[in-house]
């Protein structure tokens, strides 16, 4: 008998605006020791499959219409309130997707770490303290006992994610459900809590369902894999079937958005060495004044931007990439001068930005451009898309109206939609389209740089993937420069003719894609460089397999 | 290019404001609350034509007495016709609601907007202002305006409307902030757009939700204001009166003529709630979430 049983699961949502069905004829079976892997975009139902396991889904206006999910045998769907909870956290536990806001940040992370042994386990807080102190060494934290007494916001994300696992497995559950427990995390953490769930798994039995919408993350963990698509399981199999032997065409899709080919793969490298020398950024400094008391003196300053200095070339797109916190983001910005900056030079062409006031930078304003990363803030909720290019139009100088409508359709006919759709507003469409207008609004101007700051990361995979290719099409078609920014080395790779790694602040490497990919100097690339997942599950349990031997005396 | 020659059809220049007037007409509830303002507004103005009473003229024989034919909503203890003193009192409750809140209108969204767009020392220094404002007693600030400027209906205007855009002051303040740090702000800045503009364009029409519906709050609160500082003597005086202080003295009386009470109570009752009524359809009609089905 299996652990867990989902049988004919009907999972619909009914709302006053009508029903969807949420999830479809599921089955599934759950063995100890194994990894289920769940895969699918945003809307496929996947985190609603996870919910009903656990018994977490709003009803109303969710509702299970048909099928059962036996646990043991037995059908947890007609277990009532109180024997639902003794399964929850004691013997299904479950971690979420952003480590940030699923700890209480009142509470110590001793009171929080304990909770479920105290409540479950019916332990004294002197019983539980010692064994929460274990967990949190056996998930690999440094000094356990000072973080015990630690609030949440007192730890980095990945650690805070790491404490998320010990509170799930203190209570030695047998099926851990991980809901995109690695997407808000940087590339090198995640790698780290993949291995660190991998290594649980050989020590405890314990049967792992783990979401993703990356099916570069799982193929070295999975063992089955479901891959879903609106709410139906499209295709099912072991990880060596899904990925070598893909036979559904939405999986096939899936496997083909992973951004996996180079720049100099689709163009040939263009010399740059006789282009003009577009912005020359020189000794760029941002820092921030940390929150200050009010009448203390010492002056607390983070360092953002330390010390940068980069050269972008007319025509090329510098990519630049990090892990949050590095202060990529905080470079764009202020290039853009959208923060104010503590020194250093933007030259463009004669004149430099960075000594220009308010009022004498509104000029050039429109030389520089960016595209945001969530399309869901970057546009104005009250404007229509019509609204808004017009408004980037007559800023150029395109005065009568016939000309504004006929250059906005023109646009949007660029980005990939459809013009009569121009008097829409930015609600009525969907994320990827949304990002397409941003895109629009920014090229209306005819700016002389783009800053795109992480424009696919907030975008599903095949959206991603459309977008990327828009990117490179308007680039290569209008000849646009371009800082593209993203923690992605592979969207890197994909859109850059030079990469600028940036760590704490500083640039460390910077050199032409292809070099910086096959011959890393700086071991912070390097690391990075090892970190990307591939949909490649032989080669990535070998990654696994490898660190583990490495790491097994530290766990 | 045929394709955009047939777009060019159906497209009728909407504007955010146009869109809005079209969703508003769909609504019942707020045309309803629209007709009743109005109607309200004119019975009010032509008070003089449509009452052959006087608000002043006593009648101390008659005294006071239940609804009837001759005097349709009955008469006070002074005699007087309540059909025509209710009709003048909506004169200067709805002059005082409308342009008190006006006055607290302008003053507030202003500050608020200033003081939440520039941040920093300014937000601090305005915001400090209006913490000191707040602290002051308020009947005792109208009271030094009143000695100062002298008794002046128009005055009472301004009056209470200095001490209502506090609050407004505040509400749009911590909307700006909400709003100043997305993206599309960023966006409109570094188009070069002026900051009026940037304000104008993408700032206020994201906070008119709340401003309408605290404005829609405000406006009763004005008018029950009013007859409250006319119990003190500081608004307008006897034989001149309002809904509130109809009212005030309706209560006093309330067991044994309860006609003085109830028939300015439902005026100023279904006035507020036609208030209510045309200012959520408003802030409904200005999202263009809300509008489509």
């Amino acid at each position: 008998m299996a652990l867990l049983n989902v049988k004919n699961l009907n999972i619909a949502f009914h709302t006053r605006y009508g029903s969807i069905i949420a999830v479809e004829n599921a089955n599934f079976k759950l063995e100890p020791r194994q990894t289920l892997c769940i895969v699918g975009e945003s809307g496929s139902g996947k985190s609603v499959l996870c919910s009903s396991i656990m018994g977490l889904l709003p009803m109303p206006p969710a509702k299970i219409e048909s099928g059962t999910i036996e646990l043991d045998g037995e059908n947890i769907l007609q277990f009532n309130n109180k024997r639902l909870r003794s399964i929850r956290g004691n013997r299904i536990s479950m971690i979420f997707q952003d480590p940030m806001t699923s700890l209480n940040p009142y509470l110590k992370i001793g009171t929080q770490l304990i909770e479920p042994l105290t409540l479950h386990k019916n332990m004294s807080r002197k019983k539980a303290w010692p064994l929460a102190i274990d967990m949190l060494n056996d998930v690999g934290l440094p000094e356990p006992d000072r973080l015990m007494t630690q609030y949440p916001h007192q730890l980095s994300g990945g650690m805070r994610q790491r404490v998320m696992i010990a509170m799930a497995l203190i209570n030695k559950p047998e099926i851990l459900i991980a809901d995109e427990p690695t997407t808000a995390l940087d590339v090198t953490i995640q790698a780290q809590i993949l291995q660190l769930i991998k290594n649980i798994q050989k020590k405890t039995n314990i049967a792992v369902i783990f979401v993703s919408h990356d099916l570069g993350v799982i193929s070295g963990i999975a063992d089955y894999i479901l891959v879903m698509e609106k709410g139906l399981v499209v295709e099912e199999g072991t990880a060596e079937n899904i990925f070598y032997h893909t036979k559904h065409p939405y999986t096939k899709n899936l496997l083909a958005s992973i951004p996996t080919k180079s720049k100099s793969d689709l163009y040939p490298m263009e010399d740059r060495s006789n282009s003009n020398l577009l912005v020359n950024i020189k000794h760029l400094k941002t820092y921030f004044k940390n929150q200050s008391q009010w009448f203390s003196t010492n002056k607390n300053l983070v360092k953002a931007v330390d010390d940068v200095s980069i050269e972008i070339f007319e025509g090329e797109t510098l990519g630049l990439v990090g892990e949050s916190g590095s202060g990529k983001s905080t470079l764009g910005r202020s290039v853009m001068r959208l923060v104010d900056i503590y020194g250093g030079q933007i030259i463009l062409g004669k004149q430099d930005l960075a000594g220009l006031s308010t009022s004498e930078l509104k000029l050039y304003r429109r030389e520089f451009q960016m595209i945001f990363q969530d399309p869901y803030a970057s546009l104005n909720p009250r404007m229509t898309v019509f609204d808004a290019l017009a408004e980037a139009l007559q800023i150029r100088g395109v005065s009568s109206a016939n000309k504004v409508l006929s250059e906005a359709k023109e646009l949007m006919i660029d980005v990939g939609l459809e013009p009569q759709h121009i008097r829409k507003y930015p609600h009525e469409f969907s994320g990827g389209q949304r990002q397409r207008i941003a895109i629009a609004r920014a090229i209306a101007l005819k700016p002389k740089l783009i800053i795109a700051d992480e424009p696919v990361s907030a975008l599903d995979v095949t959206i991603q993937a459309q977008i990327l290719e828009l990117l490179l099409n308007l680039v290569k078609k209008n000849n646009l420069t371009m800082l593209f920014i993203s923690h992605d080395l592979s969207v890197i790779r994909y859109m850059s003719d030079r990469v600028a790694v940036m760590y704490q602040g500083k640039i460390v490497e910077m050199d032409n894609t292809e070099t910086v990919f096959t011959q890393a100097k700086h071991p912070y690339t390097r690391a990075l460089l090892s970190a990307i997942p591939v949909p490649d599950p032989i080669n990535e349990r070998k990654k696994y397999m490898s660190i583990a031997a490495t790491h097994d005396t530290a766990l | 290019m045929n394709q955009i020659v047939d777009v060019m059809q159906f497209e009728d220049g909407r504007s955010l404001w146009q869109d809005a007037y079209a969703r508003l007409r769909n609504n019942k509830f707020a045309i309803f609350g629209l007709v009743v303002i109005i109607t309200m507004i004119l019975l009010s103005i032509f008070a003089g034509m449509l009452s052959s009473y006087s608000y002043e003229t006593q009648d101390l024989y008659l005294g006071a007495t239940p609804p009837s034919a001759e005097h349709w909503l009955g008469t006070d203890t002074l005699g007087r016709d309540m059909f025509t003193r209710i009709l003048y009192g909506g004169r200067v409750s709805l002059m005082v609601g409308f342009l008190a809140t006006a006055v607290a209108l302008l003053i507030g969204v202003t500050w608020g907007t200033v003081s939440g767009y520039m941040g920093g020392r300014i937000d601090n220094a305005m915001m400090r202002i209006v913490d000191i404002l707040y602290a002051m007693p308020f009947t005792i600030f109208i009271i030094l305006l009143m000695v100062v400027f002298g008794q002046n209906i128009y005055l009472l205007f301004l009056a209470i409307g200095a001490v209502e855009w506090l609050t407004m002051a505040r509400i749009v303040r911590g909307q700006v902030i909400g709003i100043r740090n997305q993206d599309y702000i960023d966006a409109a800045i570094s188009m070069g757009l002026s900051r009026f503009r940037v304000i104008f364009r993408h700032v206020l029409p994201n906070i008119l939700g709340p401003i309408i519906v605290y404005t829609t709050l405000t406006i009763p609160n004005v008018i029950l204001l009013e007859s409250f500082l006319s119990f003190l003597g500081l608004g307008i005086q006897p034989p001149q009166s309002s809904w509130g202080a109809l009212i005030s003295s309706g209560v006093e009386t309330i067991e044994e003529y309860p006609w003085l009470l109830i028939y300015p109570a439902c005026v100023l009752s279904i006035t507020l709630f036609s208030l209510n009524f045309l200012g959520d359809g408003l802030r409904d009609a200005l999202d263009p979430k809300i509008a489509k089905d």
